[in-house]
């Protein structure tokens, strides 16, 4: 598999030991156990406890794991991001895949406008994109609201309970289609064209080309799109949470497990029940993304 | 985030970049026009921002969303507006911003340009237990650490501070894998053996010999990470209370909710011109660094 073949970087040879190293990895090492290792062993600490009125602080082992695998709110949570999931993401590495080898294939005019104008709303920030397409959706002064007035039409609402998940992967797909096409297209990059070549004079065509050496080749980064999609869907936060103000009925605060945690422990100060929720959904995140094939990026 | 290699068994990544047209092949017209559409679905929300960064609150009301409205053409008024409103706090959030992206990003790749060499030339005791703390955690969904972040910045008085922004925004370890197989591949060991017996320390060696190879991987690794503190939202969202210390996201966003308040007034069109000048930067930094971090993802391909 690709990811694990840069495993050996190339350069290294037996080198005798020595710490000298560690001048050098340090202090990345120091900022990194400040911000990833000492919030995980605290998260993983509040969990085991509970703050309560009477009594105080009081370590009460896995209750808070209990009354979370009954929550009926954070299971809601969880469909709505599992459907999220296993409708967009296919959607989105579908789109990127086809556009990365449109232009790799280079059968088309203009490839660089391509490449360079896809990618683009990856540097639009989440809040940027997220308020345009508002506006967008908006029958107000929206788009659908402009057609709606032009053509006497009534489309359904983007922002209504039944399209609003529709309107937000939307909105993700774009943020993320052109960056996904990047990650494919640079790995396509680095095939070997002698190999085209070959399989051309041996009478492969396009598509037999692609299925028989492209995408294998490319794998390992069809891979870690998927297990990086995967993390940012479970994550869903940024897009609901600003597109609420424009539908509160529908963008619920415990709309997404992320939203749920955030709204516990910001409007309801149960810091540890939130941290309960983070790591459970930071557990399922992680079997699923091992399930995608996290073992190749492992080996690194 | 992370990381994502591509195969080290090609060549240096500026081979890489150059690879040699293919044989000119018949161009389609069927493959541009599907192509088109995905580019024209990418360009539409740039293109209604624009047009309408130009129109007043009134116009925005009153005008179709992808064409100019009659009457004022207010962009100017609406940039001036924006820089001005609220006694030009605009202003102090993009600065904030700047901070935040010079100290974050910048800091993030140093410390992953630092520790990607260390890691791809030097042989040191416990190097496999980096590697397997820093992949294993980076398996651990990032907002999951927001909430007991927050909480020990709290304790520590950090919250609330530049610093609670910045400090997360330090480590990348995409950054640290990319300038990992970037060291490896670009830097011959033969160079740092020839400067080490010239009596050069490591350190020199580092900064004489090494960073000059490594460009293209710097620069990629800094926009990437530019890119990842200039968008940041949810982290600046729960650490800072202070709008003198929001950056452009949360300040623009808290500019659109005051809409929804009782006795809020509606902005709509300087947020709208509010996110242009966000977005700007953004856009020419990658537009005219295009050469060098396209060939510095293709020394592997990444995802943040």
């Amino acid at each position: 598999m690709a990811t694990t073949q840069a495993a050996a970087p190339l350069g290294v040879r037996r080198r005798r030991r020595s710490w000298k190293g560690w001048q050098f990895v340090g202090p990345f090492m120091v900022v990194f156990a400040l911000v990833f290792l000492a919030p995980i062993a605290y998260s993983i600490y509040l969990s085991l406890y509970k703050n309560r009125l009477i009594g105080g602080n009081s370590f009460v082992g896995l209750d808070n794991y209990q009354q979370a695998l009954h929550d009926s709110v954070f299971w809601a949570a969880f469909g709505r991001v599992a459907l999220f999931l296993a409708v967009q993401v296919p959607i989105m590495l579908v789109l990127a895949l086809m556009v990365a080898l449109a232009i790799d294939s280079g059968r088309l005019h203009g490839k660089a406008f391509f490449r360079v104008t896809i990618f683009l709303p990856y540097a639009v920030p989440a809040v940027v994109a997220t308020l345009m397409w508002g506006f967008m959706y908006g029958s107000q002064f929206g788009l659908v609201g402009n057609i709606n007035d032009a053509l006497h039409t009534s489309l359904p609402d983007p922002l209504g309970s039944h399209l609003m998940l529709t309107s937000i992967g939307n909105i993700v797909t774009w943020e993320f289609v052109g960056y996904n096409m990047l990650i494919f297209y640079s790995a396509l990059r680095v095939v070997p064209t002698s190999l085209y070549e070959s399989a051309e004079i041996d009478g492969a065509g396009q598509f037999r080309i692609i299925r028989a050496i492209k995408l294998p080749a490319i794998r390992g980064a069809l891979a870690i799109a998927t297990i990086f999609s995967v993390i940012g869907s479970f994550q869903l936060f940024n897009e609901p949470a600003i597109l609420r103000p424009l539908a509160k009925n529908v963008l619920t605060t415990g709309y997404t497990p992320n939203m749920y945690a955030y709204s516990l422990s910001f409007a309801g100060q149960q810091y540890n029940y939130a941290a309960t929720v983070a790591i459970i959904m930071g557990v399922i995140t992680m079997v699923i993304a091992y399930v995608v094939q996290l073992r190749g990026a492992r080996e690194i | 985030m992370t990381t994502a290699v591509q195969p080290s068994r090609r060549t240096r990544p500026s081979a890489i970049a150059h690879k040699p047209y293919r044989r000119s092949k018949r161009r389609s017209k069927t493959l541009t026009l599907l192509t088109s559409l995905v580019a024209i679905y990418s360009l539409i929300p740039l293109a209604w921002l624009v047009i309408n960064a130009t129109k007043t609150q009134n116009g925005l009301q009153n005008s179709f969303g992808l064409w100019f409205a009659h009457g004022k053409f207010a962009l100017f008024d609406n940039i001036r507006d924006t820089f001005t409103y609220q006694d030009g706090v605009f202003l102090r959030w993009f600065a904030n911003t700047v901070l935040y992206v010079v100290v974050g990003a910048g800091g993030a790749t140093f410390l992953a340009t630092l520790a990607g060499y260390g890691l791809a030339k030097f042989n040191f005791p416990g190097k496999r237990g980096v590697f397997a703390t820093v992949i294993g955690a980076v398996a651990v969904p990032g907002t999951a650490l927001a909430v007991p972040t927050f909480l020990m910045f709290s304790k520590l008085g950090l919250t609330n501070t530049p610093w609670s922004v910045i400090i997360p925004s330090l480590i990348s370890p995409f950054g640290l894998y990319l300038m990992w197989t970037f060291s490896a591949q670009a830097i011959p060991d033969e160079m740092l053996e020839a400067a080490r017996i010239d009596g050069a320390g490591e350190f020199r060696t580092f900064f004489r010999v090494s960073v000059p190879l490594l460009g293209p991987g710097i620069v990629t690794v800094l926009l990437f990470t530019m890119v990842a503190t200039w968008n940041n939202y949810f982290l600046p969202l729960i650490m800072l209370k202070d709008p003198n210390w929001y950056p452009l996201t949360i300040g623009i966003n808290s500019w659109n909710d005051q809409a929804a308040t009782v006795d809020g007034q509606a902005v709509f069109n300087l947020v709208i011109t509010g996110s242009l000048l966000t977005i700007l930067p953004l856009l020419a930094a990658f537009l005219f660094l295009q050469r060098y971090w396209q060939s510095g993802l293709a020394a592997g391909s990444v995802k943040e």
